[in-house]
């Protein structure tokens, strides 16, 4: 079947649609050419098409929270290799590789800070290390992240983009799921505000867990959301996919998310919500 | 799955069984003394049964949860439990035949008892799809254990499904959003959850309906973040590769045991569930009744506090 084939190794659908650079740099929805310093004033946001690029972490970190100043929690927390798992890669060098590539020891950035003057508890998921995907580690940052807020009293964040839960830690990726989720119902019952803010691509494990269960659900435009991928629906179904299919647009139609925001007034938009939910 | 009554693994014991059954006949047709041969093949064959089940590979345990004649949810409460009223219907949408469930009596203790439902025949497998619940099953599920908790009633989770279904209704019905909510809820339902995987355990799909203050697993069954195929599919890139996915994801109950994900493991008859259907019934219910016993003795706080810290200790990693 034309879907597995070998091309070369790891996952390398995950490298494109990175930060363009360069002069001049073209949209990978429209084609649209557009002048570099002009897409970074645009924050990476397509004039043409409103397609948002992926961005790093820190750019969001920049965007998002007042300074762009956060107080890094649990940076130290790595991974370990609790299945010994290999396919055509040792899993620990699937994990080397990914830290090389992006400085960090793991795919979630979580700490405290800032937004309009209102403290929060933050964390921003980075899909350039093993796309995004949740293992213990991730699991347990974000876990830490929600029980911040609960010990500090203050709102949580979380902004995601995952292929979902980390196959290389089989069944404890999967509990990630539970142990988050858990802690996000004692956030609940506290009446602390979560919102929940999804980027390109949000799927699977993550979108089936914390992800799904923000008070207020937000989305850039534009970003794959959903459970299964579209590559396993089409070959369950055995037939196309409608045009749009789990985009934000889609998602927002069907009633899944509230709100769709341009990058740009992300910022802006949580902190008026965060107003209305959290006086203290 | 073809339907024959063996997996390939057991083929040369299905055929020495059909050898000596041969022989038996003509013996007896024939009016002749084979009885001498009949026992050396009988030995060979409890020898063969035995090498056989006492070093199956991962991938074989795989394909022992899904054989044809295993019992399914319907199975265990028609086995294990009397005066059974199924409920149906999420209220919002649709019954998901995929997912069954309502109250039943094991012995004098009355349980909410919910579970996937595969299908026997081509027929029932369609209606069941295959055991794969849509988000109206999930929502079903979780009035159900509502409805329980309401009424002070412990829940039995029978789990058994290749995955939440991957479709276009599912994701347009918010598949994701069904079992996040079901996890969330779960985790905090005021009577006891106790989980046990029958068959396969799958992902997102055996969670959304997995969440509870014990987890038990037959000896043959499986439970994972992915099925074997769809690892090797995204890994691999190549379905075919399952046997390999299936030894790398360690998903079978003594896997499962070491990495302390399940509490423990119910023996199966020899050679499977399937073997002796009853057998297995009575093994499951046993340890239900002594697992809810158990849980009986706490409050109702002590149990959610308990579930909370059970998952909140769930990850290896380096701090």
């Amino acid at each position: 079947m034309a879907w597995f084939r070998k091309s070369k190794e790891g996952l390398p659908t995950q490298e494109k649609r990175n930060i363009p650079e360069g002069i001049w740099t073209k949209c990978d929805s429209c084609g649209e050419v557009v002048y570099g310093k002009k897409m970074e004033e645009l924050l990476w946001v397509c004039p043409n098409c409103d397609f948002h690029f992926r961005i790093p972490t820190q750019k969001y970190i920049d965007l998002l929270l007042d300074d762009g100043q956060l107080e890094e929690y649990d940076i130290e927390i790595s991974s370990l290799d609790p299945l010994k798992f290999k396919d055509s890669k040792k899993y620990p060098d699937r994990i080397k590789a990914a830290q090389q590539k992006t400085g960090k020891t793991e795919g979630v950035i979580a700490g405290m800070a800032t937004m309009g003057g209102i403290e929060i508890s933050f964390a921003i998921m980075n899909f350039q290390f093993i796309g995004g995907s949740m293992g213990s580690v991730v699991g347990e940052k974000i876990a830490r992240a929600i029980e911040r807020a609960i010990e500090k009293e203050v709102p949580l964040i979380i902004v995601s983009s995952s292929g979902g839960a980390r196959m290389q830690e089989g069944i404890l990726s999967l509990m990630q799921m539970a142990k988050t989720s858990a802690l996000l119902a004692i956030l609940h019952e506290k009446k602390i505000p979560y919102i929940s803010i999804l980027t390109n691509p949000t799927t699977a494990g993550v979108m089936a867990s914390y992800a799904s269960l923000g008070d207020v659900i937000l989305v850039e435009p534009k970003a794959l959301l959903g459970f299964a991928g579209p590559r396993v629906i089409q070959q369950t179904i055995g037939q196309d996919l409608p045009d749009g299919f789990q985009s934000s647009e889609f998602f927002m139609d069907k009633g899944f998310v509230d709100k769709i925001v341009n990058r740009k007034d992300l910022r802006d938009t949580v902190i008026a919500l965060l107003r209305f939910m959290w006086s203290k | 799955m073809s339907d024959r009554p063996f997996l390939e693994f057991e083929r040369p014991i299905f055929e020495l069984e059909q050898k000596i059954s041969d022989m038996k006949d003509f013996a007896v047709g024939e009016n002749i003394e084979l009885s001498g041969e009949i026992v050396s093949l009988e030995k060979k064959l409890e020898k063969l049964r035995e090498k056989t089940y006492s070093n199956l590979t991962r991938w074989q345990k795989v394909q022992l949860s899904r054989h044809p004649k295993r019992p399914y949810t319907l199975d265990y409460i028609k086995l294990m439990t009397t005066g059974f009223i199924e409920l149906h219907g999420d209220r919002f949408f649709a019954d998901d035949k995929a997912m069954v469930g309502g109250f039943a009596w094991l012995d004098d203790e009355p349980v909410m008892i919910v579970g996937q439902q595969k299908g026997r025949d081509t027929k029932q497998k369609v209606i069941r799809n295959f055991g794969m619940a849509h988000p109206e099953g999930y929502r079903k599920a979780l009035r159900l254990f509502q409805l329980a908790e309401k009424f002070q009633v412990p829940i039995v989770v029978l789990v058994d499904t290749p995955g939440a279904f991957p479709g276009i209704g599912a994701e347009e019905r918010g598949q994701a959003e069904a079992i996040a909510y079901n996890i969330r809820e779960m985790s905090r339902l005021r009577v006891p959850i106790v989980v046990v995987i029958i068959g396969e355990g799958a992902s997102g799909g055996a969670l959304g309906v997995g969440v509870g203050d014990r987890i038990m697993i037959l000896e043959y069954a499986w439970y994972s973040v992915i099925s074997p195929e769809g690892c090797a599919a995204i890994l691999w890139r190549d379905a075919a590769k399952a046997p390999e996915a299936a030894e790398a994801l360690r998903p079978t109950s003594d896997d499962l045991i070491k990495l302390k994900i399940v509490d423990s493991i119910i023996p199966e008859p020899s050679r499977g569930a399937h073997c002796d259907p009853e057998a297995a019934a009575k093994l499951v219910k046993k340890a239900i009744q002594e697992t809810l016993q158990e849980l009986s003795l706490k409050s109702t706080d002590e149990l959610l506090l308990d579930r909370l810290k059970k998952y909140r200790h769930i990850g290896v990693f380096q701090d």
